[in-house]
């Protein structure tokens, strides 16, 4: 079975249906004609340019090429985790944890699941190797920015909370031990959310995409429930690694709170 | 000697040096902004700070920072309180005749930490730091929520306790009434050249 090939006036027809949402937000005078034009724009042209190098890509199935795009994902993911805190860690170190811990689990994890559990011929056949990293950082992604988030957020705010346990004589592991776990929390209930509502509420679009491609139902079904499990074992482990080492970062070796070293906004 | 400073500095005070005896407490007055808490934070090692603090001749550098602190005991001018329950801040159940003295009620300490008054909260911001028994408290104006009475019982609670552990206290206030009640050798605060706090937290 092969998928319908769809042509560029498919899309056109597509395309038309948001061209007539604009023109209906124009007539109510509501301002986003400009954000939605731009948004379409962007998104297609973004498209189409990875289109273009996973075309590149799986024609060549070269591993180094295969490194470095998942070099260039992985950069642009740890960006975005520092880029969705409202108060980061300042420096390197803040952009430093969130790439650490998403690269060591992700790849990790992606490495496993290639070389163990999938195992494809090579091992690095892109078309496997890229689209799951790419799930598997999408969701570390925001598991550790929320995180990370909460953990920063939370010390800035519950400072006085916090060094009144220190006072008391705490370590910063007692004084933080809820926070650290509070932080935990934030980070994984979205894919918490994501298994329960599996099937139910959302057909995950990986195993959408399967079945349209025309892959039988258990079959997407099987690999949807193998990536639930990836992305959240990767989550877990990111979000764990990420709240240690930022937990780290907040106090200094006498542990005092370094608040001095968040970022303010 | 029990407690001595040198030199010690942060980036909101002015370099500070005095020396404590055992039983002896030291009142620090100056004017508002010119450090006083952050250099009752440096005591306690709770900021960055340059100089040098010994403890018994033990240099501050060298003990565990929490054990530091259980020795040197800050209780800073608003009090942390993290539990639901008052009792769960504190290490050992105060005893009943410190809770007696200052007027607090032994139900207060099963009771939500939301209901506690100002005033009750600063008392029992001091009690919970005595209980750990450091060798010297640093208190920052510890009477400022507390009506005359209260602020005569907890000035001598505190005194008591000095003189019966041999422990040390410096005490910030800026009351002239108290700092001549408490009889103490009492030092003014060094202004320097303090420069202004950047917004937000200090470090």
């Amino acid at each position: 079975m092969n998928l319908e090939q769809l042509s560029l006036f498919d899309l056109s027809l597509a395309a038309l249906l948001v061209a007539a949402l604009g023109l209906v937000q124009l007539l109510m005078g509501l301002g986003l004609l400009r954000s939605l034009a731009i948004g379409s724009v962007r998104m297609t042209v973004q498209l189409l340019l990875v289109g273009l190098v996973l075309k590149t890509l799986f024609e060549t199935a070269n591993l180094g090429w295969v490194s470095l795009m998942a070099l260039i994902m992985l950069a642009l993911a740890g960006y975005e985790v520092t880029a969705r805190q409202k108060r980061p860690i300042k420096g390197w170190q803040g952009y430093g944890i969130g790439l650490l811990s998403m690269g060591v689990t992700a790849a990790a994890i992606t490495l496993f699941a290639l070389i163990i559990i999938i195992a494809p011929n090579p091992w690095y056949t892109p078309q496997y190797a890229i689209p799951l990293l790419g799930m598997i950082l999408g969701n570390t992604m925001t598991g550790i920015g929320l995180a990370l988030n909460h953990l920063t957020q939370t010390a800035w705010s519950a400072r006085i909370k916090i060094e009144a346990r220190l006072l008391l004589g705490q370590t910063a592991q007692q004084a933080t031990a809820e926070l650290r776990m509070e932080a935990l929390r934030a980070g994984l209930i979205p894919t918490l959310n994501m298994l329960a509502a599996a099937g139910l509420i959302s057909l995950p679009g990986m195993m959408t995409g399967q079945i349209l491609a025309g892959a039988a139902p258990m079959d997407a079904v099987r690999y949807q429930i193998l990536i639930m499990f990836l992305i959240t074992a990767a989550n877990g482990f990111g979000a764990l690694l990420a709240v240690h080492l930022g937990t780290r970062r907040l106090f200094d070796e006498r542990a005092r709170l370094r608040l001095d070293r968040l970022t303010t906004r | 000697m029990l407690f001595e400073v040198q030199n010690v500095a942060t980036r909101f005070s002015a370099p500070i040096s005095f020396s404590l005896d055992a039983g002896e407490v030291l009142t620090v007055f100056g004017a508002s902004g010119s450090g006083k808490s952050q250099m009752l934070r440096a005591l306690a090692d709770l900021s960055p700070h340059e100089g040098a603090v010994f403890l018994e001749g033990i240099n501050q550098a060298t003990l565990r920072p929490e054990q530091w602190r259980r020795k040197v005991g800050y209780v800073p001018a608003e009090s942390g309180w993290w539990a639901d329950l008052v009792g769960a801040h504190f290490h050992t159940r105060p005893p009943a005749d410190w809770l007696a003295a200052l007027s607090l009620p032994p139900e207060l300490l099963d009771a939500p930490v939301e209901r506690l008054s100002s005033g009750e909260r600063q008392r029992l911001a001091v009690l919970r730091a005595l209980t750990i028994e450091p060798r010297v408290l640093l208190l920052d104006e510890p009477t400022a929520n507390l009506d005359d009475l209260n602020a005569q019982a907890l000035t001598a609670l505190v005194l008591n306790y000095v003189q019966s552990h041999q422990a040390a206290a410096v005490w910030v206030s800026h009351n002239r009434d108290e700092r001549s009640r408490l009889g103490a050798r009492s030092i003014e605060m060094p202004s320097g050249s303090t420069p202004l706090p950047a917004q937000g937290t200090p470090a």
